[in-house]
Order: C-alpha cells, then structure tokens, then sequence
C-alpha cells in the first residue's frame, strides 16, 4: 500500500528553504551555465542558456521568492523542468538528493506561511527531521507581464 | 487490420490531392465546355475515389461518385453538355464526397449525413439532358463503365510516367525533423569553422572547408523538400471566386502568374488564410455588379489577377482587381464616423495614407453585411498575419478603375542571414532583411556628426535627417566601448529610416531561428533567439519593435498627425525630379532635374576668365560660369576645388553653374508653401521633411548673363 502512495521528489536549497519538485516534472539538473541576459524582461527572468542547441529561460528562484540576490560568487545550479510551455530552468542555490516521501506526511500549506511563498508552495512534507516545501512549477515559471 | 488502414490514409491523402484539382477543372470546363483533356482528367477523379472506396466498403461514398461519374461520362459521350447548373450540381457532389472523407479520417467512416438530395439533383440533370430510353445504361454502369475507365488509367500512366516514379510522398514531420537537425549542424559547423581559425593543420583546414560546402549545399537541399509552389494554394481560388461570384451576382475570372513560385511550407500555410480573404474581398467588395460595369464602360466581367515573383531575397504577392477601386472619400468619412481618426486628421492626410486606414482593426467599407465579408474584421487580420512572418503588405488603389494589394514575405522563415552586432557588451542579430547600409563615424564625425531636436538624436545622412535609436539605451543596457567612434546601422521598419546606434557591427551570419519562451516571448523588442558559433545564446532583434518602442514609427493615427504640416506623399506619377544643392547663402536648394543637361566637375585650374566672367572650356565652346554663393550672398566663390557645376543646355548654347555641393536627387512632389521676394528664388518648400529653396533658374542665368537668353533666342 505504501508503494501505491510514494512519491519522489527532486530537493533542492534556496535561501533557508528546502524545497522540491516532483521528480517526474524535473528534465535535468546542470550545472552553472553561460547565461545570455534578456534586457527589458521581467526582472526574475535571470537570462537565456544554450541546452544543447534548444534555447531555455532560466529563472531566477531567489528573485520570484523575493529573496536577496545571490552574492557575486556563488554560481547557481539549474533544474530544467519541464512545462506546458516547453522547458524552464530554475536557478537554486545548491541541489539535493532525490527523496521519497508518503502522502501520510503531506499536509497543505498552512496560512501562516508569508510573502511570497504563500503563492508558491502548495504543500509541505514533514520530514524527520525538516520540512519539504512543495514548489508549483507553474506558477514558479508564470512571469508577470511588467517587469 | 493495419494493412486497411494504410490503404485507407493513401486513399484520403490522394483523395484530398485529386479533389483539389478538381474544383480547378470543373471551373475550367465550364468555361470551356469542349475541353476533352479536362473532361477525362474530372472523370478519372471521381471513377478513382468510386473505384477505391467501392474496394475499401464505403458504400455511401461509391453511390455519390456514382452518380457523379455517370453524368461524366454521358458528358464524354457528348449526350450532355456542362452549363451552370451542372457544374453547380457536380461542385456540390464534390463537397459532398469532401465531407465524406473528412468523416472517414475523423471516425473511420462515412458519417450519417444524407446525401440524396445531391444525387437525386445529378440523377435528374442526366436524364433531362437525355432521351428517356438512354436513362437505362447509366443504371447499370457495373457493365458499361470498368471498359472506359481502364483505358483512361492506361493511358494516364503513359503520359506522364515520369511523375509517379520520381517522386515520393515524404511525411512533413520527418521534414521538419531533417530541418531542425540541419539547423543543428550548421550551428555545429559555424563553430568549427570559428575554432578553424585558430588551427594551422591544413588537413584540418581543408576537411572543415568541404565540411562548411557539404553543410551549405544540404542546407539549401533540405530547404527546398520544404519549398512548394504558391500554386497550391492558389488552386482553391477558381472555385472561391466563383462561389463568391455567383453569391454576390457577379461574374469574375481569375488570372495567375507566377503559379510556380516556390516558398516555404510554413510560409505557405501561414499566407493561406489572408490571402484566401484577399481574394473574397476583391469578389465582394471591388468587382462591381455586371450591370455597372457596363454603365461603366467595362467588361461584364470582372477580373482578378494574381501575380508571384521573387525580388531581392523576397517573395511579392500581388492581387489585383479590376473593381471600382477605394472611395477615397468614403473611407475618409467612415474613419472619422467610428472614431478612428478625427476629422482634423482626415483632412490632413494624403490618399495613399487614407487608403491605409482599411487595415486598421474594426474598418470596412461595405455598406451592408454580407456573409462574405463586410464584418470589419478581416483587412487587420490579413496584415497582422502577415507581419507576423515577416511581411509587409500595402495597398494601391484607384478610384474606378481597381484595386491592388501588394505583399512581401520572405523565403523562410527557419535559417536566415543576420548582421551581428554588439550594445552593452551583448551580441545581438538583426535580420538582414531590414538592413539597408552601415556608416562608421570616426574622431571629429563622431563628435559633431551628431545633432539633436531637445533630446531625439538625427544624423544627416546624404542631407537627409535619419533619426538614430541608441540600442544599448532602448534595452536599458550600460553602454561599453569608446565613445569616439559611432556605428550606425540604418534599417528599415514600416517604409520609415532610422539608424540603430551600437558598439560594434561584427559579421553577418547565416542564423537558425528558434522560439523564445513563455516568460520573454512579449517582449516587441526581441522576434526570437540564435546559437552563435561559440554556443553562446543571441537575441534576435525585431526591427519594427525596436522602431515602435523608440517611437520612430508609430501607428498610422499618430504618425499622420505629426506629418499633417508636411507635404508627404509616395505617389510617384505627380512626383518630380529634384536637383538638391548646397549654396553658401541658402543652406539648401533644390531646381527641377529635367532642367538639368549634365552635372560636370571642373577643377580649378581649367577656370579662366573672360572679361568679368569666369569661363570653361566645355565640349570645344566656350561656357560661362555662374556662381550661385556669388549671386546670392556676393561672397567668392569657395575654395573648393574640383568646382561642381551643374550644366544648363539651351538652343545649342550652354551655362554652367557653380554651386558649393551636389547633395542628392529626390523624387517629392513639391508644393510652394511660401512665395519668395528674393531674386533668384520662386519660393520654399518641405523637401525631405527641410525646408528648401526652390531655385529660379531662368531668372538667375537672365541676371548674371542677360546674353544668353537673346542670343539662344536668335541662334
């Protein structure tokens, strides 16, 4: 029963938050990647990179969760996830393993949760020892028109 | 099972194909009656779906194109002739068969429509046409027709044996596939090539040139699987025009040139519909009636033209009528009478920019509303359609006498030539459509080059202010590089100049096209993104969105509002030739060319003097010379040297005058606004959107030789 159930989930780090997406949405992950710069686009749209000879928007997760930008070092990592719109890639400050979980340990996000993240995270996962917020792609990839 | 259903989809592709031609034929025929070639082709049709659908079990269909073969075949036989009415009746069988297959493809079988009524029209068009007594063999056709029709697919096979051995049926997937994979390698290619550069090997060298001549001939190979002639969409407009003609009460033909112009398959799809609309609105809205044409001193009937040509790396679709043309007048009121322009507008614009107003969204002129057209949605459709590949279209027309729509595409839309330049430290690709020349300012150029109306930059190209568009500031980017070198990249968008200001112009480049995605695709800017040569990503600019944004055009409502104090217009029958000139004492002059015998230099020291005047020796006379800064601002003559002179030729006698610069030859039609009390000018007008003196010539050369005029005069 408990097969029927499981779920996995691709994690990964942004900010405080350890987050996932459902493993069978997630394309690939890569590493840090030449970034072309779109000017004029909507501000978390970090720029364009070269998957292959297909060209991918990336988007900057720390900017659509309203967080500080990264520090000019750290180089992040892309989870290319797949969308009605064809793929997306989502710039995450480091990558987790992928992991399984129940829906016995799913609950819904509670009200409390602020900011952003409210609209972002569908659900939470109450691990052992952490919680696993559930990251919906499609709003996470839907821009706003205005920058 | 499986073997059926293939047997099924060849059916329904060769179906779709012969149907085609069919409507084509059958308009045809009707015309000519006599046609035998035409006849038996429109027989082996519908005796080929009877035949196959009979073997496959579509019962329904085989009873249509039964009957539909037995009127053909009494019309073989000479027993009947086609008119009106039965080409009316066997169009309506074809759709009817249409209708069938399109079930057949949809559910895999024939649908439950009823089709009698179609039949039971053909049966009666049969026996009316004959005798009662011969009604009986076309009841039993099981022994009359297998003989005929055998003999008319033998001989199909001998004329033309070579068509169905030579070509094959390709999946347009499996095309698209190749076209993509062909856009991968000549990615591929341009960064070997790039790394090439680097290497001294000359095996190397000389395996990446065949490497680079091998990727471009399949490219081009690739790119014509996907080419196809426009006369295939053209072959639905006989039958289009005609439903549409006999709708409306109208009799049009239709005439086509160029049928064989090859285009790109999703070029072709996308022109499909606009061009279907065209040709509607040219039935409906342009041909007049038959009765009026006549009272007009026309033909009864009307006549659509379609022409197709390549130009310079573009594709010109023109469809003409010979209708009652745009009311100009009519269109300016109905304008002004939905609010799309106010009236003040009206007045100010030329024709040529009212008759543009029918593509603007919500326009038509038609009276009533028909269900052909009417709606007033349509004209913007067909433009924005076809801008959005690419194109342009523009309209011509003349009161009377038609109408024409003039539209260019470009070849394809998947790989195409690109100049590459830098802003703000990014490369980006502007087709090269678009590109009409570079001007590189250098030092003092760069300097004072420049000018500026409050803060809108100009450069003066050839005397003409070209407005320029900084890119690095319109995509809000840090501008890099030295500031004592300007690049300009005069484009044009919307039959408007302007020049794109950037850092650096590098090669062009052949460019694979790809989509952007979701997040970015509104951006007007951008019309896509590229794989350079060293992997990195490009942007693709899209010309006319850059022009917009920077407000060098503008849509036709603002764009005529700030024209109306000027004298603009295309119209090159009421246009004249213009000498523009340069004097020290006007900035700029212009006199009419046809004045003009020839335009000569003549250095310095060729210049000598008779009396008071200064003279040449010029095709073995003796010609004086009159200097315009003199006559003007009684300064000398400037130093410049060659002296560019501008020759006048009267009764065999000529006068040359000398003028500080030649700047150009335009084409404008001048209208005075301001009469001249100066001697020498008949008055200024807008030229170029600068003011311009127009130059009185005879006065100047009676002022400064009195002579010259008495002894040609006596001569």
């Amino acid at each position: 029963m408990a097969a029927i159930s499981a779920r996995q989930y691709s994690t990964f780090y942004l900010g405080g938050l350890y987050l996932g997406v459902e493993v069978l949405k997630v394309q690939e992950l890569i590493r840090s990647q030449e970034m072309t710069r779109v000017p004029l686009a909507p501000r978390v749209v970090h720029g364009l990179i070269n998957l292959r000879g297909q060209i991918v928007t990336a988007i900057d997760l720390r900017c659509r969760f309203d967080m500080p930008e990264r520090a000019a070092g750290e180089r992040p990592m892309n989870v290319v996830v797949r969308t009605d719109e064809g793929a997306v890639s989502l710039l995450v400050d480091e990558i987790g393993d992928v992991i399984e979980v129940h829906d016995g340990q799913f609950e819904r996000a509670p009200d409390t949760i602020k900011g952003r993240a409210n609209d972002l995270v569908t659900g939470v996962y109450k691990m052992r020892d952490r919680l696993l917020l559930v990251l919906d792609v499609d709003r996470a990839v839907a821009v706003e028109k205005k920058p | 099972m499986d073997d059926r259903e293939e047997l099924i989809r060849e059916f329904l592709i060769e179906s779709h194909e012969n149907l085609d031609h069919l409507d084509g034929d059958l308009v045809e025929l009707e015309k000519d009656p006599q046609n035998r070639e035409r006849l038996d082709s429109i027989f082996r049709t519908i005796h080929t779906i009877k035949g196959t659908c009979g073997f496959l079990g579509f019962s329904k269909l085989e009873a249509v194109s039964h009957t539909g073969e037995n009127l053909l075949s009494r019309m073989r036989d000479l027993k009947v002739t086609l008119d009106a009415e039965i080409t009316t009746a066997l169009l309506a069988m074809v759709d009817a068969i249409r209708k069938m297959l399109a079930s057949i493809e949809a559910t895999g079988n024939e649908g439950d429509d009823d089709y009698s009524a179609v039949m039971a029209d053909i049966t009666r068009l049969n026996q009316g046409g004959a005798k009662a007594a011969t009604a009986a063999p076309a009841a039993t056709p099981g022994a009359a027709a297998p003989p005929a029709p055998s003999a008319a697919d033998d001989s199909a096979d001998e004329r033309r044996p070579a068509v169905s051995d030579s070509s094959l049926r390709v999946d347009v997937g499996l095309l698209e596939k190749l076209m993509n994979l062909v856009g991968e390698l000549v990615l591929a290619r341009n960064q070997i090539l790039q790394f090439t550069a680097t290497q001294t090997d000359s095996g190397f060298i000389g395996a990446t040139g065949r490497l680079n001549l091998v990727t471009s001939e399949l490219q081009e190979g690739v790119m014509k699987t996907r080419m196809q002639p426009i006369g295939n969409i053209w072959s639905k407009f006989p039958r289009i025009v005609r439903d549409v003609a006999t709708v409306c009460g109208k009799s049009v033909r239709i005439e086509m040139d160029g049928k064989e112009t090859e285009l790109d398959k999703t070029i072709i799809e996308a022109i499909k519909d606009p061009l279907t609309h065209i040709v509607r609105n040219s039935v409906d809205h342009g041909i007049e009636a038959p009765a009026v044409r006549a009272a007009r001193g026309k033909t009864p009937e009307g006549c659509i033209h379609l022409r197709a040509f390549h130009e310079g790396g573009q594709i010109n679709i023109e469809i003409s009528d010979d209708g009652a043309g745009l009311d100009i007048a009519k269109v300016r009121s109905k304008a002004v009478q939905r609010g799309l322009i106010t009236g003040d507008q009206a007045a100010a614009m030329s024709d040529t920019e009212i008759s543009r107003l029918i593509f603007l969204p919500g326009f038509s002129t038609a009276d009533a509303i028909t269900n052909v057209s009417g709606r007033g949605v349509g004209m913007d459709v067909v433009k924005t359609n076809i801008e959005k590949i690419g194109g342009q279209v523009d309209i011509q027309s003349v009161l009377g006498e038609g109408t024409t729509l003039k539209i260019k595409i470009p070849l394809t839309l998947a790989i195409i030539p690109a100049l590459m330049v830098a802003a703000g430290g990014d490369r980006y690709a502007i087709p090269q459509v678009s590109l009409l020349e570079l001007v590189r300012l250098e030092g003092d150029q760069a300097r004072d080059g420049i000018e500026w109306i409050q803060d809108a930059p100009f450069y003066r190209l050839r005397g003409n202010l070209l407005p320029l568009v900084y890119l690095s500031r319109e995509l809000g980017v840090d501008r890099v590089g030295e500031d004592d070198i300007v690049n300009i990249v005069v484009l044009t968008a919307d039959d408007r100049q302007f020049g794109l200001v950037v850092e650096e112009i590098h090669d062009t480049e052949e460019i694979v096209v790809k989509p952007l995605g979701q997040q970015i695709k509104g951006l007007s800017a951008f019309a896509g993104a590229t794989i350079m040569g060293d992997g990195k990503v490009a942007l693709i600019l899209d010309v006319l969105g850059i022009a917009q944004r920077a407000r060098v055009v503008q849509d036709v409502c603002d764009r005529t509002r700030s024209m109306s104090a000027q004298s603009r217009t295309e119209d090159a029958a009421d246009a004249h030739a213009l000498l523009l000139f340069k004097v020290a004492g006007a900035e700029r002059m212009a006199m009419p060319l046809d004045l003009v015998a020839r335009l000569e230099e003549f250095p310095q020291s060729s210049i000598e003097r008779s009396g008071a005047q200064d003279v040449v020796q010029y095709r073995n006379e003796i010609m004086p010379l009159i200097s315009l800064s003199q006559f003007f601002s009684d300064t000398a003559a400037p130093a410049a040297d060659p002296r560019q002179v501008v020759v006048f030729a009267e009764a065999g006698r000529s006068v040359g005058l000398v003028v500080d610069r030649i700047l150009d030859i335009v084409q404008e039609h001048v209208v005075v606004q301001r009469k001249s009390t100066r001697p020498g000018v008949i008055g200024s007008a807008v030229i170029q959107q600068r003011v311009t003196d127009l130059l009185d010539v005879h006065a100047v050369m009676r002022a400064a030789d009195p002579a010259f005029f008495e002894t040609a005069g006596a001569a």
